[in-house]
């Protein structure tokens, strides 16, 4: 079985991040599976950066440590990473770079230097170079040369033909010349091996097989769910979901607006959103914690909007391009008094682009604001999916009780009430511009037809016509998935994006004679504590697993469930975990407790 | 349920010619004091509406927090009371989503100029077809009293008890300086022409200020319909005022204390509004898209860009 890690380094400028794009998409389209992740810092030049890139048989969900090949940019690069090196890694590298090669010798390493900058002059310049390490990198793990070069194609085809031409020969002298010198001797190379997917099809990797990003795949979830309107500040790691949308605005008639500030971000989609449009609004925790006033109105007018908070590393400006589960009580409670708003938390790259359309569907039936927690680790990942996997036929674009054109026509004046009273808790819904259907929304307390009164009796009704939502909503909420065997010794329970790494612990943890499964959770408010007591009856022992300090989703777990876990596996230091993290964290906490 | 519940009006002129004050009443008493400013720029705008055929269903008032902002509450229209220091961004929010309606923002000097103030400042230069009428009555009202950030220096409160100590926000030059392509002042004790100017601000394609005078009777003892009327002048009694010239605009914007300007300080028209800016908005507002213009093919289409 193939499972192989890449690291890309270098410095920030350097094309770390279009390097590892280029590798991972000619990974993809020569047959295999891919997990990408970039760590990077909050600047534009200087510092070290790198990208991870894991190759496999089968679909994986996370990087993975050891690394087997090391492509460095800079000679830091190979200091930094030399003590996650594999047995036989290998670590490929300009031949001007004056590389301590002693010690990676004395790990059982190999030294593949390549006269990359040269092959970049010959046939180009300089700014090639990138190109011939990428190359030579796909030449000693045998990728094929073919799809490289189709996405060398694509990645300058933007810059003209002689750019191209330039690039292609720099890829097809670098990758013969690391086959010739290093391939043979480099355990991990791929030859011989049979590539898991299809790879008929050059170009398109027979339209078969996706290499996506999360924030991509949520923002076509999005757009497919019928998102007309988008205002943003941009904010790090929530923007590249508005820049796509903005990019499609054209294409798929959707109003974007970068808007002045967070406050105005929100309010303008909430005003979108009482006009009739589906409107979105992302940001990171920072920029929701400017929107808090605004999610109470969205409460309080049911207005439906949806907001995407991509958590990073908090509090304040914290770590800006890192990862964090730290929003999770903040996203539950944000904003004063009591209203209801639902909170979703993707943690695969299908679920989110699930929950870029099923968001909008809840804020339309209950006409509330819906939260998408997602983070820096999902939204920044590349994965390989099938096609098939993010699915028109399953998308679902239901307005809820939405008074049409005709069902207004039908109306006495002033028979229509906005905010009538129901067994539900839902008032059918009129957007403005009907003559049937004149009214106003007031964040004060109001009467069923919208008016401001503080009286005892419509306090009451309206309150709890408002909060009924939530138990009607609570019906479609999903108890949490579980992943592994039925019965274990040991129950991991995640939620959001840990479910990767996490799902990828549980064999190393057998291995090391723990029997353990994980129940992971999506559905995150209103809390299906129904199901989540049924998944848990059977559990021994539970570990919350959760990339935050204070184990927020247990004490969610504790407070809907009375369940309290029986260990706490956290991480805070804003890097994603990694299996091995996990199943050595979870095999201390268990001998620590026993 | 339909997928689209939006009315197609598509209609951008008024189509009420027989419409009377009476359409745009309700039942609501209102809670404004006696001798209130407010109730000048609540007759003005209903006027104003009137008077342009535009009838309540084709209309978005959208206000903030505040005495005046009430005033949504107070007649028959589409109405929005927001947040404080919010209604601009909600109501470019439903302009831009639906051009369709004639959207209208009302909100007090605190609510504009005070926390609303990025808004202000953005909407001037961004100039989307929204009037915005400002209650300037200099003070905090619906709070008792205290210095807003048009009360003048020296104005005593429980908050400036011994003056206010910054000079006060001149919203004129402010929205001149941004780039409002239409800016106005007008009297709540000469109701007649503001709902001419409101009037104006709202046939005006793009952003329109209109800052109203508007005496507080209960907490701003100084700046009373007395200290307005001695000192308002209109700046269309001197026939030469031109209000496309910039510097005379500018000039004139400036003044303040024994002489203050009303009317149309600075109008131009050759601007177009934002919401012609948007590509999104070229087959008309974005509420009457239907859901299946985006179809599985043109699916297939963006996921190909990910192969």
């Amino acid at each position: 079985m193939t499972d192989l890690s890449i690291t890309i380094g270098g410095d920030a400028g350097q094309g770390v991040e279009s390097s590892g794009a280029t590798l991972s998409l000619a990974a993809m389209r020569s047959g295999w599976y891919v997990f990408s992740i970039q760590d990077y810092r909050s600047r534009i030049r200087g510092g070290h950066n790198f990208y991870q890139i894991r190759i496999a048989s089968r679909a994986v969900r996370s990087h993975s440590d050891p690394v087997h090949l090391l492509l460095a940019l800079t000679k830091e690069s190979v200091d930094i990473h030399r003590d996650n090196l594999a047995p036989g890694a290998g670590v490929l590298y300009d031949d001007s770079l004056k590389v301590d090669e002693g010690p990676v010798k004395e790990q059982g390493c190999l030294l593949f230097p390549m006269p990359l900058t040269e092959i970049a002059e010959r046939h180009g310049n300089r700014v090639m170079t990138n190109t011939a390490a990428v190359a030579a990198g796909a030449g000693v793990l045998g990728l094929s040369l073919e799809r490289l070069k189709s996405v060398v194609e694509g990645r300058f085809a933007a810059k003209g033909p002689r750019v191209v031409e330039a690039n292609l020969r720099v890829a097809d002298d670098a990758y013969r010349m690391a086959v010739e010198r290093f391939r043979g001797a480099f355990r991990y190379a791929l030859h011989g091996a049979s590539p898991p997917l299809s790879t008929r099809d050059p170009g398109g990797n027979g339209g078969e097989t996706l290499l996506i990003s999360g924030n991509e795949a949520f923002a076509l979830g999005a757009a497919a769910g019928g998102c007309r309107f988008v205002s943003a500040y941009p904010m790090t790691p929530a923007t590249t979901i508005f820049e796509w949308l903005v990019r499609k605005e054209k294409e798929l008639g959707i109003v974007t607006k970068h808007a002045e500030d967070e406050i105005a971000a929100v309010c303008m989609a909430i005003g979108a959103g009482y006009a009739g449009a589906r409107a979105l609004v992302p940001t990171s925790g920072g920029g929701f914690s400017l929107m808090v006033e605004a999610l109470g109105m969205a409460g309080m007018t049911e207005v439906p909007v949806v907001i995407v908070d991509v958590q990073r590393g908090g509090p304040s400006t914290g770590l800006p391009t890192r990862t964090e589960q730290g929003d999770l009580l903040f996203v539950l409670h944000a904003s004063q008094g009591e209203f209801p708003r639902i909170v979703l938390a993707p943690g695969t790259h299908e679920e989110y682009f699930e929950a870029g359309w099923r968001s909008f569907t809840l804020a339309e039936r209950y006409q509330c604001p819906v939260i998408v927690l997602a983070d820096q680790f999902l939204a920044a990942s590349l994965c390989t999916l099938p096609s098939e996997a993010l699915s028109f036929d399953a998308v679902v674009r239901d307005r809820g009780e939405l008074l049409d054109h005709a069902a207004l026509d039908k109306l006495e004046p002033g028979q229509y009430r906005r905010y009538r009273i129901t067994s539900s808790g839902i008032s059918p819904r009129a957007l403005p511009g009907h003559p049937n259907a004149v009214y106003t929304v007031v964040t004060d307390e109001h009467d069923e037809e919208g008016h401001i009164t503080e009286a005892i009796e419509n306090r009451v009704q309206q309150m709890s016509k408002r909060m009924r939502k939530l138990e009607h909503a609570r019906q479609e909420m999903r108890g949490p998935k579980r992943y592994g065997p039925e019965d274990a010794d040991l129950t991991l329970i995640c939620w959001g994006s840990a479910v990767g790494p996490v799902v990828e612990s549980l064999p190393l943890l057998e291995k090391e004679g723990v029997r353990a499964n994980a129940l992971h959770f999506t559905d995150i408010w209103p809390f299906p504590a129904d199901q989540a007591r049924r998944a848990l009856e059977g559990a021994r022992r539970t570990v919350a697993v959760e990339q935050n300090y204070t184990g927020q989703f247990a004490k969610l777990l504790r407070m809907c469930t009375g369940h309290e876990v029986s260990h706490g596996v956290h991480k805070f230091d804003g890097r994603p975990f990694s299996p091995q993290q996990i199943a050595s964290a979870c095999l201390e906490e268990v001998a620590s407790h026993v | 349920m339909s997928e689209n519940g939006a009315a197609p009006s598509g209609r951008r002129e008024g189509s009420g010619s027989r419409l009377t004050l009476k359409d745009f009443a309700n039942h609501i008493k209102s809670s404004w004091c006696p001798g209130c400013g407010d109730f000048g720029v609540l007759a003005a705008l209903k006027q104003a509406l009137v008077k342009l055929g535009i009838a309540p269903h084709q209309a978005a008032v959208i206000s903030g927090i505040g005495c005046g902002s009430k005033i949504v509450d107070y007649m028959r229209v589409n109405g929005f009371m927001t947040l404080h220091g919010r209604p601009l961004a909600v109501a470019t929010g439903v302009k831009l989503a639906n051009p369709d309606l004639h959207v209208i923002v009302v909100n007090g000097d605190g609510d504009a100029y005070g926390i609303g103030g990025n808004h202000f400042l953005h909407a001037a230069r961004r100039n989307p077809d929204i009037t915005h009428i400002v209650e300037n009555n200099q003070i905090y009202a619906l709070t008792k009293g205290q210095y807003s950030p048009t009360s003048d220096r020296g104005f005593k409160t429980s908050t400036s008890p011994d003056g206010a100590a910054e000079s006060p926000v001149n919203p004129l030059l402010v929205a001149l300086a941004a780039g409002a392509t239409f800016i106005a002042r007008s009297f709540a004790g000469e109701p007649k022409h503001l709902a001419e100017m409101i009037a104006a601000g709202i046939r005006h394609r793009g952003y329109a200020l209109i800052d109203v005078l508007q005496p507080c009777v209960t907490f701003n003892k100084v700046n009373t319909y007395e200290w307005y009327a001695e000192r308002i002048y209109r700046v269309d009694e001197d026939e030469g005022y031109d209000p496309a010239d910039f510097a005379r605009a500018w000039q004139t914007a400036g003044q303040w204390g024994d002489r203050i300007p009303v009317g149309i300080i600075y109008q131009r028209d050759d601007v177009p509004p934002y919401e012609e800016h948007v590509p999104a908005l070229k087959a008309g507002a974005v509420v009457h898209r239907p859901f299946d213009a985006l179809d599985e093919e043109r699916f297939a289409a963006l996921k190909r860009e990910f192969m």
